[in-house]
């Protein structure tokens, strides 16, 4: 790179020249090291997206191409009761499981933060429900939830005798609602556990050395140092638990197909209800569609709420 | 091998299919019992050079269904030298893979895929008037689902031939209608009901699919609006479902279902197999392929012994109100072997390969030619004879109008189960349920 340099080998340098000026062009390099990454976003997120969207506006069947409808599919969705049957289970079981997720992940957490013995082991069973791949825990669920074949109702009716008759598990509306949330819950402890006991690790003994030494009572070190020293691992947590909930498919299709009468129906098994066995590729996006704002307020609320440094810190209006 | 036989069927100018189901028919001509022919010609098929064939089609529900299949496929080649692969698909992914056959004009040559699909696709597929011809003349004619399944409506062109239907008739245990003081399953409604009553009464109670179960749950919804004289849509596809016809047979749900054993609004399609077997069910409508499980193992041989079949109550229709799901064959133009494929459909169909097939499945897909009403099948057991007039059923799904895709998605979205169990289970009125049928089914037959 030196000046006389280019005035004895000027051609080939100049040529050279373009080409390491033009790597060495900082705008140009941050683009070329960028491509790999955007073209993945592009090719596997951006474009599946927005052919959801597109088809949304479409009526568009498997077997032939749709035309623009503009709004009608969603017209026709804000009229269905199934619907809205499956906005209000969605939202029920998105609540719900997350509040008991939360509520038994955080207690197990805790528990598994103590010194037990063999703590890696129990650390690796509290997994097992999250490995075992969801379609087989599905079908496991749907066996202990038969109407006729149930473990729960033969220890109850056989064994205990204290019901008469078996528990109609999945053939009534609300009965099958909890027994879903059942098993989500059941489903994503271990996730939201282990997530919890790595946030309790990171917390420094020395703070409940020092509680210890003011006289702290158990629950005065689980509100004013586990509790707030967890909170921001407990935003992204959640963040995903919701995320997982909401958008859940296998659980709800493999015990029930959305049955009895559409009334365990989520937005993501009515969209594929509709998109693909139903053939009716538009309504069933434009399902999908209607789940995009749901999960959005979701996301904004944990972070915006739940990650505010005033609350993790339990300060008052600075 | 390949070579030989190819350049000696190639040879024969004209017959080459006959040849070769010739020479394959010696090996079982002892075996296969006399099904009555007349003499037709098959078409000149030429086998086109190097013919390569691939066909997807339906999985099993009896084992030698596949096993026989598979065997039938092996002939053919061994005849013609033509290589044929089959791939044996979910019954729920067969739709979305006919779909992509058709859409992207590529996979497999032959799609034995479900009743409509080649009248969603007719103008993607060939036309097999010639050897559905052929093979009515020879076989004595086809049962009215197969020429109803099989031309296109309205005209004489065939783009599907059907190869089999499967129904699902009352599959009931003697001795508990016995006991409920019944000597058989009686045809009409109010006597039905008496024995449904009865049956619940003496603790053996019989169940019909309510749930989201694409076959079960269908039959079901079918049975209950034909044999009340009611349709979905008229002949031309308009929507016809809010009739009085129709609420009556909402009426009568709602005084059958408490008969019913609890849970059959979440029974998918296996469960009632699993009830019956299970000695928790008594009666309940399935496939052949229920009283084949219980025959086949020696643990149920008692049950099997017990099983009786009936057709399922009439009700005030004119004939049996059920009809069946057909295995439609179907070839795409983009095959480059179009001979090929249908000289293999023709031969799957000729009576040494397609009676052993049948005979095999214990009839669990009815024949579609009449002539094969004379298998031995249907009187080695008399149990199944019940089976036998399956595709000679008068109704089809989306009765009484056209057969079209609106008809499958329907059943798909189970718009017709969900208007009985959202009456059986209380969670709509009648009237209710109809019209929020009505409004469902316009949307997809517009």
């Amino acid at each position: 790179m030196s000046v006389t340099a280019i005035d004895t080998w000027a051609r080939p340098r100049q040529r050279q020249g373009a080409l390491a000026r033009l790597f060495d062009w900082k705008p140009f390099l941050v683009f070329i090291c960028l491509l790999p990454a955007v073209g993945l976003l592009l090719v596997f997120l951006t474009y599946p997206l927005g052919l959801g969207i597109w088809l949304s506006f479409t009526d568009t069947t498997i077997g032939r191409a749709g035309q623009w409808v503009g709004l009608e599919n969603f017209q026709y969705l804000f009229e269905e009761p199934i619907f809205w049957n499956a906005v209000f289970y969605s939202v029920f079981y998105t609540a719900v499981a997350t509040v008991g997720k939360f509520g038994l992940g955080l207690w197990l957490a805790l528990l598994l933060n103590n010194h037990l013995p063999f703590k890696s082991i129990l650390r690796a069973i509290v997994l097992l429900p999250w490995i075992v791949p969801t379609v087989l825990s599905a079908i496991a669920f749907w066996f202990i939830y038969d109407t006729q074949f149930s473990i729960i109702s033969y220890l109850l009716v056989e064994v205990l005798h204290v019901r008469e008759t078996n528990i109609n598990f999945l053939g009534e509306p609300w009965n099958a609602r909890w027994s879903l949330i059942a098993a989500n819950i059941w489903r994503g402890i271990p996730f939201v556990a282990i997530s919890l006991l790595a946030g309790l690790q990171t917390i420094s003994p020395s703070l409940y050395e020092a509680a210890l030494l003011d006289g702290a009572s158990p629950g005065q070190r689980f509100r004013y140092i586990t509790f707030p020293m967890l909170l921001p691992i407990l935003a992204i947590v959640m963040t995903f638990s919701i995320i997982f909930t909401f958008t859940d498919f296998q659980l709800v299709y493999a015990i029930t197909r959305g049955g009895p009468v559409n009334s365990t129906q989520i937005m993501a098994t009515l969209a594929f209800q509709r998109g693909i066995p139903g053939g009716q590729l538009g309504e069933g996006a434009a399902i999908a569609v209607s789940m995009i704002p749901f999960l959005v307020f979701a996301t904004l609320f944990s972070y915006f709420a739940l990650a505010r440094r005033k609350w993790q810190q339990g300060e008052s209006n600075d | 091998m390949n070579n030989l036989t190819r350049r000696m069927a190639l040879g024969l100018a004209g017959s080459t299919i006959a040849a070769a189901a010739m020479q394959g028919g010696e090996a079982w001509a002892q075996a296969a019992p006399a099904i009555p022919t007349s003499p037709a010609t098959m078409p000149r098929l030429p086998i086109e050079a190097n013919a390569e064939l691939r066909l997807i089609r339906p999985s099993r529900f009896v084992p030698p269904d596949e096993v026989i299949f598979r065997e039938s496929l092996a002939k053919f080649t061994q005849a013609t030298g033509v290589k044929v692969t089959a791939d044996f698909v979910g019954w729920e992914d067969i739709g979305s893979q006919t779909a992509v056959t058709a859409n992207t004009g590529a996979g497999p040559d032959i799609v034995v895929g479900f009743g409509q699909s080649p009248h969603i696709y007719a103008d993607k597929v060939i036309e097999l008037t010639d050897i559905a011809e052929y093979l009515g003349t020879k076989y004595g004619g086809w049962m009215f689902l197969g020429e109803k399944y099989g031309k296109k409506n309205g005209t004489n062109n065939w783009i599907g031939l059907p190869m089999g239907g499967s129904t699902g008739p009352i599959v009931y245990r003697k001795s508990a209608v016995t006991e409920a003081g019944f000597s058989e399953v009686p045809q009409d409604h109010a006597g039905f009901l008496n024995l449904m009553k009865a049956m619940k009464r003496i603790n053996k109670p019989g169940g019909f699919a309510l749930g989201n179960a694409v076959g079960d749950g269908n039959g079901t919804a079918n049975w209950l609006l034909w044999s009340h004289g009611g349709r979905m849509v008229d002949e031309e596809g308009k929507v016809a479902i809010n009739s009085p016809e129709a609420l009556a047979s909402l009426n009568y749900m709602k005084e059958l279902y408490p008969t019913f054993v609890d849970g059959t609004l979440s029974w998918l399609d296996p469960s009632n197999n699993r009830a019956f077997l299970a000695q928790q069910v008594f009666l309940t409508p399935n496939g052949v392929s229920l009283y084949f499980a219980a025959k086949n193992d020696p643990a149920t041989q008692a049950i099997a012994l017990d099983i009786e079949h009936a057709p399922m109550p009439r009700g005030v229709a004119a004939s049996t109100p059920q009809s069946a799901t057909i295995l439609n064959a179907m070839v795409f133009k983009h095959t480059r072997f179009p001979n090929a494929a249908k000289a293999l459909l023709a031969f799957m169909m000729e009576s040494d390969q397609y009676d052993r097939w049948l005979t095999g499945c214990l009839g669990y897909w009815s024949h579609p030619l009449k002539a094969y009403s004379s298998s031995a099948v249907w009187t080695s057991d008399p149990k199944i004879a019940v089976y036998k007039e399956g595709m000679n059923h008068r109704f089809w799904s989306g009765y009484s109008g056209p057969i079209s895709q609106a008809a499958g998605t329907v059943e798909s979205e189970y718009i017709m189960v969900q208007m009985y169990s959202s009456v059986a289970s209380g969670q709509a009125t009648p009237q209710e349920a109809i019209r929020n049928a009505e409004r469902r089914i316009r949307r997809y037959y517009r």
